[in-house]
């Protein structure tokens, strides 16, 4: 794949038994890769395969809001898409306003919940990760550990909100407890498994080479576990931003799951929807901004 | 003068779930300061086994092994191990790669520009300069081989040790490589041990060729000097062997004794 990306590099070939010096590579073109002879050179933009990529998404799209549209034109509780589209325009007109503790601005309550998905999955992190190194490395901690993971990862969030309030007795940090407890499983189990599997090729060079522990570890586990890391807080984070809006929903104060919940006891059911599409997108940032992180730590 | 690397009676019995498996029994070998020396037979004989030992990523389980009188107990820089699949790590640029030999030996007396230094030097000697800074993901396998000899060699071990260096790559680039070990033997005067399952291979390189015999509790068959000018003086021509009589009778010696007195038993592979 790499090999792709680098269309400067000369394709050298093995050089033979000439000395060093002859064979310093002759900054080489790259080959035009598959030369079109006796073609009518067109215009360069690649106009139908864009319209390929960016038709069938924009065709789902409106399917959905065409079949929603129909179901809502009798009228009911339902808004239509029009109806919803209006009061979004409404809505992101003044994200930041404040009328009191209940009442903010969608932007308040957007930042309100990112502020804690960040320090719950923030700590799990800083908890998660460094467990995962050592349950990678002695093989007795992951014996001792395991069944415990195995046991605690699939509790549901909200089975853990309780204990959060009976510990923090307040509901802020329940529900950052919450965040924490549900998104250290994927980083703890990734990371271990990651350090699991560094070739024995590395740690017979390292073994060789009479690396010193922290050389391993920088030099050698470190880089080779990063992406199996970067894998499990990518999980981790996504499943924080499932937890949020449960647990907000539940302990209240500002954020985008008790503005829901809120909504709903209004019934105003446009905002749900629109809350809906947030949650999705504001999900779908997260996500696409580790895979951003992640692809810089690929070697292969 | 005293053989560089002495191995004494040494056995080799690895604990398997079926029981106690025995690699290796009663290998007694001295290897000579400047020596080229393979170990071939047929797989699965221990002749890895017997390298790691050397290598000291496994303890005998009985016998000893000495390197200039001393005991060898564990890996150290002064044996470079050259792997089969060139084990470089895909992070570091090729010159990093050996950098981080050569820190590990020198770094404690050296500074930075003497490190990079030497690890340049490194790959020059391996006609590797024009690829010191890439990844080894851009360079072919032969390449990454001589950067993982550039990397053995950095470290100014007393020996060398080489497990099937050249049996992942083609046949072409592997007759080319050989050709440049050979004439980087000759210049550094290197002691190897090299282990191969290619008989042209350990006569065109080797100064003496260590036959094992078929395993389990494989040991030392026979020893064949090859009696052709030491290695180190002078890097032999590919070309001049096909018709050189000496060298076609230690070919014709291996291959017996692989071929008639060890053939190869299928079931037991």
């Amino acid at each position: 794949m790499v090999s792709a990306v680098f269309h400067s590099t000369p394709a050298v070939p093995e050089p033979a038994t000439a000395p060093a010096s002859a064979r310093v590579a002759p900054a080489a073109q790259p080959k035009p890769a598959a030369p079109a002879p006796a073609r009518v050179p067109r215009d360069p933009f690649d106009w139908r395969g864009l319209m390929g990529r960016v038709l069938p998404p924009l065709a789902g799209m409106a399917l959905l809001v065409g079949i929603w549209g129909l179901l809502t034109q009798k009228g009911g509780a339902f808004p239509t898409p029009a109806a919803t589209l209006a009061a979004a325009v409404k809505l992101f007109s003044d994200p930041f306003y404040r009328n009191g503790p209940n009442d903010q601005g969608i932007g308040w309550n957007v930042l309100f919940s990112l502020e804690r998905v960040g320090l719950g999955f923030g700590l799990a992190a800083v908890v998660g990760i460094p467990l995962g190194f050592l349950i990678g490395r002695f093989a007795v901690l992951n014996r001792m550990v395991s069944p415990l993971v195995s046991l605690l990862k699939p509790v549901s969030p909200l089975a853990w909100l309780p204990i959060g309030l009976l510990v923090f007795k307040s509901a802020n940090p329940a529900a950052i407890w919450t965040i924490f407890i549900c998104s250290i499983w994927p980083m703890v189990i990734n990371t271990a498994v990651g350090v699991q599997r560094v070739p024995q090729d590395y740690l017979n060079v390292a073994r060789v080479l009479n690396l010193s522990e922290w050389k391993v570890a920088t030099r050698i586990l470190l880089p080779a576990v990063m992406p199996y890391m970067l894998t499990g807080v990518r999980l981790s984070v996504g499943t924080a931003w499932l937890v949020i809006v449960a647990a907000e929903m539940l302990t209240g104060g500002v954020g985008i799951g008790f503005w829901v919940w809120d909504e709903w006891n209004n019934l105003n059911v446009a905002h749900i929807i629109i809350a809906i599409f947030v949650i999705g997108f504001v999900g779908l940032l997260l996500e696409w901004l580790l895979m951003a992180v992640a692809r810089r730590f690929e070697f292969n | 003068m005293k053989p560089m690397l002495q191995i004494t009676d040494v056995g080799m019995t690895f604990a398997t779930k079926r029981g106690p498996f025995v690699a290796l029994q009663g290998v007694n070998l001295d290897v000579e300061r400047g020596q080229f020396v393979s170990l071939i037979g047929h797989s699965g004989c221990g002749k890895s086994t017997l390298l790691n030992l050397v290598a000291g990523l496994t303890t005998p389980t009985s016998g000893v092994l000495l390197l200039d009188d001393r005991e060898l107990r564990g890996p150290g820089p002064d044996r470079g191990v050259v792997f089969q699949n060139h084990s470089l790590l895909p992070w570091l640029s090729c010159t990093d790669n050996v950098l981080l030999a050569v820190e590990r030996v020198f770094g404690a007396t050296e500074g930075r520009a003497a490190l990079r230094q030497r690890a340049l030097d490194a790959l020059e000697l391996v006609g590797l300069t024009h690829a010191r800074d890439k990844l080894p993901g851009e360079i072919s396998g032969g390449m990454k081989q001589r950067v993982g000899i550039a990397r053995a060699l950095a470290m100014k071990p007393k020996m060398l040790l080489m497990d099937e260096p050249f049996g992942a790559l083609d046949a072409l680039t592997r007759a080319r490589l050989q050709d440049e070990l050979m004439k980087i033997v000759a210049a550094t005067g290197s002691t190897v041990m090299m282990v191969t399952h290619d008989v042209d291979e350990a006569v065109l390189l080797s100064d003496r060729i260590v036959m094992l015999t078929n395993g389990p509790a494989a040991t030392i068959g026979e020893v064949l000097d090859v009696p052709l000018p030491a290695l180190a003086q002078q890097p032999r021509e590919r070309l001049a062997m096909a018709h050189n009589p000496d060298y076609l009778q230690a070919r014709e010696a291996v291959l017996e004794f692989l071929y008639s007195k060890q053939a190869h038993v299928e079931a037991a592979a």
